[in-house]
């Protein structure tokens, strides 16, 4: 399967350890201007497939480009790639400041760079002199994204990026990963917790047990899944509303004050128009992509015991 | 859909002294990192110290390489520690991760950080000789009359026997990537192997001629000496890939292939 070229292009990546495969045959592009999510539960491979991306860990098989080079071959990668993978993984013993201090100086930039990068992710100037090992997680972060957009790169891979940042916080990176993707930049980020994703992301990319399972923007995904479509309905005359659907051959089960139906929310409109019962409260179930993702990657659990 | 490009044709490669200094920032920019050149230079004060007013108030006569070779005796300790701490603090620390996500050509780096490791042996040596004509001075005054005996040959013997102690180190660590491992190694090579060599030679005489080729402490008596004994030198080579070379390509070929977490 060859797919339309992007920014950051995986080609049939394979990654084993001993005999076991992290990473199995994936191939997935990233397009400038848009943020890609890469989700999937622990363990499924998204951290590897990145470290791969960055040269830190060899593939087994198969390659990833990023905007047509091997990382290996950039020069002065950190210009080009701003990269986040594990914001622990730094000295403990060094303050904030003087981590992105050593960032700016081995790209070769001012450093003023510093002091807009601390302003760009709110760490203050008291926070910044702070060594590392006394930051929560949720400033090891932002000292991480700040860290990764140092060298004004144009392609971004960050690692659950929003791991232990509080909701204030992700709204923020939210806002910052649309503007920069906005501004004609590559945003590939993971994570596994789909509500984290879903509304930064224009494409998606699920991933489970090493195998991609799912990709496309959350509408096509949904479409996907069409026939796991399902919808909550409360009506004035719950029993009678369950006797007309259940006629239709519709499964109907109870959900607190209403019921949970398996079907698109149009065609109980209909059938409570047909029967004359009134309904007080309509709308499709919330998570449907989120049954959608539990399902795929519990399949390939499936899959991969049984193979 | 076309192909998207990175247009790298404006960026230079990071230059290598850009990665030197900024090795040598990371040696003391943390308080492990301070405290240990901090500990080599006040040991080497401490050690003139006590050598000026012990010998002085006994009468003992010393020279200017007398107290020299003081704070050169001192300095072998703690070197090789600098040379270990270089390398195995981005494994304990984690931050190889960073350091070969902005510089992947990792033998730079390697290069780079036993380039820091030479020029910090370069400041000991140099700030040991200037304590040590201090030392010989205020020993002068005590005593009335100073021996000025160190010549060049002392000068380099000390310089090269201190580089070769840092990258003894340097290159344990690169193969044990552990501090802990990597010193105590280190140690057991330098103080407790030398012993073992002699006592095995003493038991068994085949033994006897082939350690000087294996003892490298023993053999870098032919620095201190400038032995014209083309032997001697043979025996400092072979020793020098035994206990430097070796552990060194090792480690080297275990860094570029290491997947770095
Ligand atoms: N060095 C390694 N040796 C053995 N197994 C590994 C190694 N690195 C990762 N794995 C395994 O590969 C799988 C994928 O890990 P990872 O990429 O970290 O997943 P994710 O980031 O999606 O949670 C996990 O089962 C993990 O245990
Ligand atoms: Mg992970």
């Amino acid at each position: 399967m060859r797919q339309g070229e992007g920014m950051i292009t995986v080609e049939r990546l394979t990654r084993k350890y001993g005999s076991f495969t992290a990473v199995d045959d994936i191939s997935f592009v990233c397009q400038p201007g848009r943020v890609t999510g890469f989700l999937g539960p622990n363990g499924a491979g998204k951290t590897t497939t990145m470290r791969v991306m960055v040269g830190l860990t060899p593939p087994t098989s198969g390659q990833v480009t990023i905007g047509g080079h091997h990382y290996h071959d950039i020069p002065n990668p950190g210009r080009h790639v701003g990269v986040l993978l594990d914001a622990s993984a730094q000295h403990a013993g060094r303050t904030g400041r003087e981590i992105l201090e050593l960032g700016a100086r081995t790209m070769g930039l001012p450093a003023s760079r510093v002091d807009e990068m601390l302003e760009l992710v709110s760490l203050t100037p008291t926070e910044a002199k702070r060594r590392l090992r006394n930051y929560s997680l949720g400033m090891k972060q932002r000292l991480g994204i700040a860290h990764a957009l140092l060298g004004d790169p144009s392609v971004l891979i960050l690692d659950e990026p929003a791991n232990g940042l509080d909701p204030a916080g992700i709204r923020w990176m939210r806002g910052l990963l649309k503007g920069y993707a906005e501004r004609g930049g590559t945003v590939l980020l993971s994570s596994h917790l789909l509500h984290e994703v879903e509304q930064i992301a224009d494409e998606m990319i699920l991933i489970g047990h090493g195998r991609i399972v799912a990709q496309g923007d959350k509408k096509s995904l949904l479409a996907g899944a069409a026939s796991g479509a399902a919808s909550f309905v409360t009506a004035l005359d719950n029993e009678a509303l369950t006797k007309a659907l259940e006629a239709k051959g519709i499964g109907v089960s109870a959900a607190g004050e209403g019921l949970r139906v398996e079907t698109e929310t149009v065609e109980i409109g209909r059938t409570a128009l047909e029967s004359g019962i009134v309904l007080t409260d309509l709308r499709a179930a919330d998570g449907g992509l989120e049954d959608l993702f539990l399902e795929l990657t519990s399949q390939t659990q499936r899959e991969a015991v049984a193979s | 859909m076309t192909a998207a490009t990175l247009d790298v044709s404006g960026t230079t490669a990071t230059p290598f002294q850009r990665l030197v200094r900024v090795e040598l920032r990371k040696s003391y920019d943390t308080r492990a990192g301070f405290w240990l050149l901090a500990t080599i230079g006040l040991l080497v004060l401490a050690a003139e110290v006590i050598a000026v007013s012990v010998t002085a108030a006994q009468d003992e006569p010393m020279s200017f390489g007398d107290f020299v070779g003081t704070a050169a005796f001192l300095t072998s300790f703690l070197l090789p520690v600098l040379g270990i701490m270089l390398v195995t603090t981005e494994w304990s620390q984690r931050s190889a991760m960073v350091t070969f996500s902005l510089e992947p050509r990792r033998p730079l780096v390697i290069a780079a950080k036993a380039l820091v490791g030479v020029l910090l042996t370069l400041a000991t040596v140099v700030f040991s000789i200037v304590v040590g004509f201090v030392a010989n001075l205020a020993y002068g005054l005590f005593q009335g009359d100073t021996d000025w005996t160190f010549g060049w040959p002392d000068f380099f013997a000390f310089l090269i026997t201190q580089v070769l102690a840092m990258l003894g180190g340097f290159a344990l660590a690169a193969l044990l990537l552990n501090t802990a491992a990597a010193i105590v190694v280190f140690f057991v090579y330098k103080w407790v192997l030398p012993g073992l060599l002699a006592l095995g030679g003493a038991l068994m005489g085949w033994f006897e001629t082939l350690r000087p080729w294996i003892d490298f402490q023993s053999s870098q008596a032919a620095i201190w000496d400038w032995s014209t004994s083309g032997e001697e030198w043979a025996q400092l080579v072979v020793s020098a890939i035994v206990w430097l070379v070796v552990p060194l390509t090792i480690g080297i070929w275990r860094v570029l292939r290491a997947e770095v977490k």
